[in-house]
């Protein structure tokens, strides 16, 4: 056994954690009691009140299916999935493609071209954002055929930038496969493209959703591409919600409820996915 | 509905695509002499997304970088302007106080979220398996939150309103219970107050992420150098200090860097904040403002390749490192 753990329990490290951990829990405890109450109430008095008194308040789903239906929450709701689901999904295949050549493979550059990926994990999406977007138009103008605005802008781009820590995650763990057993298989006349898909794929299974995970919550989460690329034809959820933020009409409990449901999805694929999230984080996320 | 089928379509199409593609390429050096085929199958496994990375990270980026020394106008047709938006974006009435903004933010938030999340990660190490691993569920959880969430988060706890009327905010109830009169926090400038208060919001997304590398790291500290520590009359402190700190050291910087280029590239919570007004404006928040807003190309273009010479040395780093890890292993 390594560093103390188990062996010297110590309360006084766990009063400091529960003390700590209920400041870090509180905002997020106060953004769902808000988003419970009723709106008289939450405009007139703190959430804490809640909690010294449970019974007295009046307690309230109507802000939610207020917000679903009048803020057209519920349709948000919908292009967020659609613009995450591809965007999560479809540079997984690219990416296990590169990470096989960049691990399996000898050839000419290898070095530089991998390289040049570990550098571009730190590149600002800004930098490319202004030309992408006239590509995109200057492409519509030649072609007719609409990208910006519609969910496939998003998905390019999210896929493009995914591919430096899609590679890097999926090399790192393909690294850790034996040689040996990609030896073996070669030995038998299997050519690299079975080897990938045969062998290589499916042992990296686990590195897969670890990566899906963390595209996942980042594509959900986004703001930026989303305005940008998808804007406000359809409304993602963060970009639903910073147009509420505006308007102060709304009501406080509004808004919670609204910033609830858009967090309802990470809380819910963290708490099933946690041990594959937190693999990923250690196989060494930089973005 | 609607939507979600078109995603589903794209979902199958896209992966029925991209198989196809790579099946087709892998049929077509198939047919090559054995040394050719040798020499390309490579670029077959990594071509593809070197084309996906040149079309939409590279070549955009050092088209920024080329319009940042451009005016365009209205039809879109460019001209050499040399270092002209530069210096309109340092002429800015914002441009110094940003500077300072963005500096604050690397060095503040940075240091802190590593110290916290090396504190509870330490202080995790000490309370049995079954409670540290529900503690760091908790510090963990902010980082799903997407950050526009985390602003309304924050807002109830920032909420100010006139004295006199109900105070729904937090930290305005407190600051009332402590004999204080209801602050408008967002506007309080002097000695930066207010960005403070939004680096706490990145000090609390990001502390959890810190603290699951970091306790990584101290659980593979190997017992006997520990125990050599003990056994020399070493404290708990010195322990910590001139033992486990060492050994973790690669991970304490990892983190660092990692939240560090996270600091630099803070927009969300500024403009969802904010809005980058009080003297809080960054950067990223400055080309978002330029571009979308004011639609001034030239110094949108200026602001990001700052941020890009920013980022560069670090991503040196990165590389360098890598290597270094690369000829280790």
């Amino acid at each position: 056994m390594s560093y103390s753990n188990g062996t010297t329990k110590s309360r006084g490290s766990f009063i400091v954690l529960v003390f700590l951990s209920a400041l870090w829990l509180l905002p997020t405890v106060g953004l769902f009691i808000t988003s419970l109450r009723a709106k008289g109430e939450a405009q007139t008095s703190g959430w804490w009140d809640v909690l010294l008194n449970p019974f007295s308040q009046d307690w309230d789903l109507s802000s939610y299916t207020t917000v679903l239906t009048e803020n057209k929450l519920a349709t948000s709701f919908i292009s967020s999935l659609a613009v995450t689901i591809p965007a999560t999904i479809l540079p997984l295949l690219f990416a296990a493609y590169a990470a096989f050549g960049f691990t399996f493979l000898t050839f000419r550059g290898r070095e530089f071209f991998f390289s040049v990926i570990i550098g571009l994990l730190v590149v600002p999406l800004q930098g490319a954002l202004v030309p992408v977007l006239k590509m995109f138009i200057s492409f519509t103008d030649k072609t007719g055929i609409e990208i910006s605005g519609q969910y496939a802008a998003a998905w390019f781009v999210h896929s493009a930038f995914a591919m430096p820590l899609a590679i890097y995650i999926l090399r790192n763990y393909m690294m850790t496969i034996p040689n040996t057993l990609i030896e073996a298989a070669r030995m038998d006349g299997a050519s690299n493209f079975t080897i990938f898909w045969r062998l290589v794929l499916p042992i990296s299974v686990p590195a897969l959703a670890s990566f899906a995970i963390f595209q996942f919550l980042w594509v959900w989460n986004d703001y930026l591409i989303a305005f940008v690329f998808v804007g406000n034809e359809r409304p993602v959820l963060t970009y639903t919600l910073l147009a509420m933020l505006g308007q102060y009409g709304e009501g406080w409990q509004a808004v919670a409820a609204g910033s609830f449901i858009s967090l309802s999805v990470p809380l819910l694929v963290f708490f099933t996915l946690q041990r594959y999230f937190i693999r990923g984080l250690t196989a060494g996320a930089v973005k | 509905m609607k939507d979600l089928l078109t995603a589903a379509q794209a979902v199958i199409g896209g992966i029925a695509i991209t198989a196809l593609i790579y099946w087709l390429l892998n049929l077509l050096i198939h047919r090559l002499p054995e040394k050719i085929k040798k020499k390309i199958e490579p670029y077959v496994f990594i071509g593809p997304v070197l084309i996906l990375i040149g079309i939409f990270i590279v070549i955009p980026t050092i088209q920024s970088i080329r319009l940042s020394f451009m005016e365009e106008e209205i039809d879109g047709s460019t001209t050499w302007v040399g270092l002209q938006n530069f210096k309109d974006l340092f002429a800015e009435e914002y441009f110094p106080s940003m500077v300072v903004n963005n500096l604050m933010w690397i060095a503040i938030v940075p240091l802190l979220t590593v110290s916290i999340g090396l504190a509870i990660a330490q202080l995790a190490n000490n309370v049995g398996s079954r409670s540290e691993k529900i503690f760091k569920s908790i510090f963990f959880m902010p980082m799903t939150i997407s950050f526009v969430s985390a602003a309304v988060i924050w807002r109830y706890i920032y909420a100010y309103a006139p004295e006199g009327q109900d105070q729904v905010g937090l930290l305005n109830t407190l600051w009332i219970k402590l004999g204080g009169s209801p602050q408008a926090w967002f506007q309080i400038e002097s000695f930066r107050f207010n960005n403070l208060l939004l680096m706490v919001i990145l000090i609390w997304l990001s502390a959890g992420y810190s603290m699951v590398l970091l306790s990584a790291a101290i659980k593979s500290v190997p017992e006997d150098t520990l125990e050599a520590g003990r056994v020399d009359g070493a404290n708990t402190g010195q322990i910590f200090f001139k033992i486990v700190l060492p050994q973790i050291w690669p991970t304490v910087v990892a983190v660092f860097i990692t939240v560090l280029i996270g600091a630099m590239k803070i927009f969300d919570i500024v403009l969802a904040m904010t809005g980058g007004n009080y003297n809080t404006t960054v950067l990223a928040q400055t080309f978002y403002l330029e571009y979308f807003i004011y639609g001034n190309t030239g110094k949108a273009m200026a602001a990001v390749v700052i941020l890009i010479a920013a980022i560069i040395p670090v991503m040196f780093y990165q590389v360098r490192h890598y290597r270094k890890f690369e000829a280790a292993r």
